[in-house]
């Protein structure tokens, strides 16, 4: 039994309580709770009218047993009754459980309003704080409306008692951060700034709360409070350590509060009043040099609050990332927390230098404590500090010491914990390729990423290492050696076979010269592994063998022999078997020229940006998700299509199988090799005539050609909506700087569009044209959104009439809203059927998330000021990239307007350069945008920098931007 | 900070702090998947851990773990030493509290909290301001409710 029972202990809730707990099993608790429910339920039915105890303690009960995980679903009235009991116990009770129960339910909340209402203006201190921490405890919009015009006039009202005022600060924080556009800035903020300056410590640190909230949002409005927390920090660290009494904390004069002023300096960019600088600079060293002093306490209490104020002090120095000394210093501080026997403070000193490592001035100093962070890696024995490790290893990397990190890392990734490897993968891929001067290491370390930890290494990863093979020709030679000796091992991962098999198809012919290598050894050495590898990979090296087959045309028959054994002619598996048969009957039918042009190594991959990286950020920032459909995109657009290079004549004999995504894809590149549909005569060659190719998927009348009579009486279908898609990227990026175009044009059909947007609303016309004189007939154009896009973008389409003339358009309207910002564009697939034959083409919609801002202008200074307040790494994406167009002034200006943001002129220092301003407008908030082009004519480049207060948003803008010069 | 959780070793959740709205159906989730992460941790660990895009600061006070996820910028060491000043607050109302007068007295323990943290920032941080507050608020009741105070009578646990 508790030996204290404060207040007005309720005897019948303790009874129950102890039932509950004497509940011997689960389902006696059930019972138990059942029958209380049910005698509370009648008495809140019951004729007699309950007393306000009564009330309280079933509102009570009911209360506990929520929060012993239950619904709860009535009680509700009851408890708003409570509210406007004049027993303060009832009040509280009623409040307590409106704040952990309260639904939004409308009818209830207006109850609950008018309770709060009277109790606000009750001028009861006691009754106000309830009513203030009942709105800060729901914060629902409805809420807000009712209340945010008023609590602003009670947090600066002259009379308020000082608890009101610290309960009104944190009571419109709360309101703030929910529904910022229904707080009203007025004349009350210069006097909530003016509150730092209060008497009272507590109400100084709420204030600061609301203060550093408010100021992220709005900060010219509260740049005076800049002058003012830098005094009161000075006096706080300036102060004996009894002086500030109850709010000295285990001898730390008012951590929460240093800490809070710190947080709220960070909202700015350095004082630019010099008097104020210094005295900022003064506190900084003071709290480095305190530091170092002996503790004034054994108790981890004490040092954890003065080093909670030191470890803030350092974030601010490297906010404001402009005095290297006080950088070199909160380096070294950090280096000795490094070595230090707290867990908590080497966790800390681990994550506060991996920011340190991305300034200029500090870099370098991060960079001496290398062997201890490598250190740390190997001892630590909490999972948690070793990933903080990783971090910093990652961030301090550079061209100097990758080597070393990167053989650290794999050394590591050995033992490592199943829960980081995959990351671990991904950050040595990517340092491996960034920074890599000789290619062989590269080659050398993907495959040991694989061999010592395959599971883990995502397809992005393998993807990239052929990307880059196919591009590099200095490396193929050498990667076909490696593969084809890391091959050799008994048991080895199939992510090995998989790049071996490709990069064998390639290149194996380099290492063909080599007895030891030969061709027969290489087929014999790949095929060994093939009966334990899953369909895909088999299926790609299906591929690799008909590769073989052109290369090396003296195992042909070898080859040939696999292909036709029943294991393969008769596979369960359709797509192997599909494989089989028609890579069969190519490597018989083709000859040798054809052969060479179908088959013929792979183009050079354009550059991009890397997709590991892409997927890092994904696993580490929040609001990235969306990456995720860019590594879809990209993977389906060129990885797969071009992983599977000899299939592509197949798709074209071949019937639609299920698995068609993994055939055809490869179309687009194909086109370009393949032998133009006029030289008839051979087989092959009228298929290819046929073949729905990406410059006219629509291949009408296309049935007399090819004798078989299944294929002549299926339908040619022109799926594959990966490559008109794809194809159809030249176009969709014109549109994001316009909105009135040709959209998609083929022999058959044109669409047209014309769209206007408004803030987060929009409205586009979709132009449908018949070029052909004959009917269209079950035309339907849909609109496909992915269910990530779903959430962010509403799309309502009406549906068109299903027969379209010949030479006729109709139109379709898409109306549009943005309800957050998004990555990926909306499908527009289209299916009808023409002259007998299915017709299906997709199309992405230029729906991009710039069609929703509205430019915003803004001076110089102001420029400059918000763009280093978005100083934080993750809010900057940055592009370097070449020039695709003739670099013209005016041409990039109207782009820049035309991408929606306002053009600022005058405002870059240097007049060659662009900046531009803008605010992108969703449902649910609004996000400010700060863009700055770079041009480089020498160099023919651009360097682009998006600075949003949103990382993703960032990301979007940048991509969509850079493919506009 | 995003919310606060109390929960016992044996995996069982004392009190539960929201700051953001959320949806009951994510709670529970959250609250299941966060007390399985914490309880799985050795002694000696650090105390603090990401989890899902948020920190997770924790600290174990006898049978009784007190859980704050915060935010990225947030400061892990002086959430810390909240969790700390909130222990000694309950210590201190309770004198030398134990697990039980939490359970048997937990809206007690939700007024405490409400008076030291609000719209998950801190409200004031002298001890003193803080039960000031609380027992003011038991003054009044006592006042108020003389009559009706029920007579304590023990009963077995």
């Amino acid at each position: 039994m508790p030996a204290v029972s404060k207040g007005d202990g309720m005897r019948g809730l303790a009874v129950f309580i102890s039932d509950i707990r004497n509940c011997k099993s689960k389902e006696a608790e059930i019972k138990r709770i059942n029958k209380e429910l049910a005698n509370i339920r009648s008495k809140f039915k019951g004729d007699k009218a309950l007393d306000g105890y009564s009330k309280k303690k079933y509102v009570c009960k009911l209360l506990f047993i929520f929060l012993l995980g239950h619904d709860i679903d009535f009680g509700h009235m009851e408890a708003v009754n409570l509210l406007s009991s004049n027993r303060y116990t009832e009040k509280q009770i009623g409040y307590l459980f409106i704040s952990v129960l309260v639904n939004s339910n409308s009818e209830l909340i207006r109850l609950i309003n008018n309770a709060i209402k009277n109790d606000l203006a009750s001028r009861n201190p006691t009754f106000m704080g309830l009513a203030l921490h009942c709105i800060a405890n729901v914060g629902s919009r409805e809420m807000a409306e009712a209340f945010a015009g008023e609590i602003p006039k009670i947090l600066v009202a002259g009379d308020t008692m000082d608890s009101v005022k610290q309960s009104a600060a944190l009571c419109l924080l709360r309101l703030y951060r929910t529904s910022p556009d229904l707080v009203p800035m007025g004349d009350w903020t210069s006097r909530v700034v003016h509150l730092l300056n209060d008497q009272h410590l507590g109400v100084v640190t709420a204030a600061t709360s609301l203060i550093t909230t408010l100021a992220q949002k709005n900060p010219e409005e509260f740049k005076t409070s800049v002058s003012l927390a830098v005094s009161r920090l000075s006096r706080i660290v300036t102060s004996a350590s009894t002086d500030l009494q109850d709010y000295t904390y285990y001898f730390v004069p008012a951590p929460w509060l240093s800490v809070k002023l710190l947080r709220l300096l960070q909202c700015y960019p350095p004082p630019e009043d010099p008097a104020v600088r210094g005295r900022l600079t003064e506190c900084l060293e003071t709290i480095l040099n305190k530091a170092q002093e002996p503790p004034k306490s054994k108790k981890v209490q004490h040092s954890n609050a003065k080093n909670a104020v030191l470890f803030e002090a350092i974030s601010l120095i490297i906010h404001h990332d402009s005095e290297p000394n006080l950088l070199v210093r909160a380096c070294n501080q950090l280096g000795q927390f490094l070595q230090h026997r707290e867990t908590n403070l080497r966790y800390l000193a681990l994550e506060s230098m991996c920011t340190l490592a991305s300034s200029e001035f500090s870099h370098e100093a991060v960079k001496t404590h290398i062997e201890t962070v490598i250190n740390a890696l190997k001892t630590e024995r909490d999972v948690s500090v070793r990933q903080r490790a990783v971090d910093l290893l990652y961030a301090m990397c550079d061209r100097s010491n990758a080597q070393q990190i990167v053989a650290e890392m794999l050394n590591y990734l050995e033992t490592a914990d199943y829960s980081i490897r995959e990351e671990i993968v991904l950050k040595v891929a990517i340092l491996a390729e960034k920074y890599a001067v000789d290619y062989t290491w590269y080659v050398d370390t993907i495959l040991n990423l694989i061999r010592i930890a395959g599971d883990y290494v995502s397809e992005e990863v393998w993807y990239r290492v052929i990307q880059i093979v196919i591009n590099r020709d200095d490396v193929q030679g050498y990667a076909a050696k490696t593969v084809f000796e890391a091959l050799q091992a008994p048991a080895c991962h199939e992510n090995l076979v998989k790049v071996g098999g490709y990069i064998l198809g390639e290149f194996g012919n380099l290492i063909a010269g080599d007895p030891r290598s030969s061709p027969l050894i290489q087929f014999n050495l790949l095929h060994s592994k093939f009966h334990l590898c899953s369909v895909p990979t088999r299926a790609l090296l299906l591929s690799t063998y008909i590769k073989f087959v052109n290369l090396f045309p003296e195992i042909k028959t070898t080859i040939q022999d696999v292909l036709r054994s029943d294991s393969q002619l008769k596979n369960a598996d359709v797509e192997l078997q599909q494989r089989a048969v028609e890579y069969l009957r190519l490597s018989t039918i083709a000859s040798t020229d054809i052969l060479a042009t179908v088959l013929e190594e792979m183009p050079p991959f354009p550059e991009r940006e890397s997709s590991i990286l892409a997927k890092l950020k994904k696993k580490k920032g929040p609001g990235t998700v969306t990456d995720l459909e860019e590594i879809k995109k990209e993977r389906s657009s060129d990885m797969n299509g071009s992983a599977e290079p000899a299939s592509v004549n197949a798709s074209a004999v071949s019937t639609p199988s299920p698995s068609a995504d993994l055939l055809g894809l490869g179309a687009a590149p194909l086109a370009n090799s393949a032998p133009p549909p006029s030289s008839s005569g051979s087989l092959l060659v009228d298929v290819f005539s046929d073949s729905p190719s990406a410059v006219a998927p629509l291949a009408p009348g296309s049935d007399d050609n090819f004798a078989s009579p299944d294929l002549a009486s299926s339908e040619v279908v022109s799926e594959e909506p990966a490559d008109t898609v794809h194809d159809a990227d030249e176009l969709f990026h014109k549109f994001v700087c316009k909105n009135n175009g040709v959209l998609f044009e083929n022999q058959l059909l044109q669409i047209g569009l014309k769209s206007e947007f408004r803030q987060n609303l929009g409205r586009m016309f979709i132009f449908y044209g018949n070029k052909t004189s004959t009917q269209f007939l079950n035309f339907t154009p849909t609109v496909i959104c992915s269910d990530d896009l779903q959430s962010s973008l509403n799309l309502q389409t009406k549906p068109v009439d299903p027969t379209v003339d010949g030479g006729a358009q109709v139109q379709q309207v898409v109306n549009i809203e943005c309800v957050s910002d998004f990555m990926e564009a909306p499908i527009l697939n289209i299916q009808f059927r023409y002259g007998g034959t299915f017709q299906n083409l997709s199309v992405k919609l230029p729906i991009t998330l710039n069609k929703f801002f509205q430019p915003t202008e803004m001076s110089s200074q102001d420029f400059f000021q918000r763009w280093k307040q978005l100083s934080n790494p993750k809010q900057e994406v940055q592009n370097i990239f070449k020039a695709k167009h003739p670099m013209d002034a005016e041409i990039t200006k109207a782009k820049i307007i035309g991408f929606g943001s306002a053009l600022l002129e005058e405002v870059d220092p240097n007049p060659a350069n662009f900046v531009g301003a803008g605010i992108i407008h969703t449902k649910t908030t609004q996000i400010g945008c700060l863009l700055r082009l770079e041009p480089n004519l020498q160099a023919q480049m651009y360097r682009l920098t998006l600075r949003t207060s949103k990382e993703a948003v960032s990301q979007r803008l940048c991509e969509l931007l850079s493919e506009q010069f | 900070m995003r919310f606060m959780l109390l929960f016992s070793r044996q995996g069982k959740l004392r009190l539960q702090k929201w700051y953001l709205a959320t949806a009951d159906k994510d709670k529970k989730k959250m609250v299941r998947e966060l007390m399985q992460v914490v309880l799985a941790r050795k002694p000696k660990m650090c105390s603090f851990l990401e989890w899902r895009d948020l920190k997770v600061v924790y600290k174990r006070y006898a049978s009784l773990y007190f859980c704050c996820a915060i935010e990225g910028q947030d400061n892990e060491l002086i959430t810390l030493e909240l969790i700390h000043r909130y222990v000694e607050l309950l210590d201190k109302y309770f004198g030398s509290v134990c697990e039980l007068d939490i359970i048997f007295n937990f809206e007690k323990a939700y007024f405490i909290l409400d008076e030291f943290v609000m719209g998950g920032e801190i409200q004031d941080t002298s001890k003193k301001s803080v039960l000031k507050a609380i027992e003011q608020a038991d003054l009044l009741q006592e006042v108020r409710n003389p009559p009706k105070r029920p007579l304590w009578t023990p009963i077995d646990l």
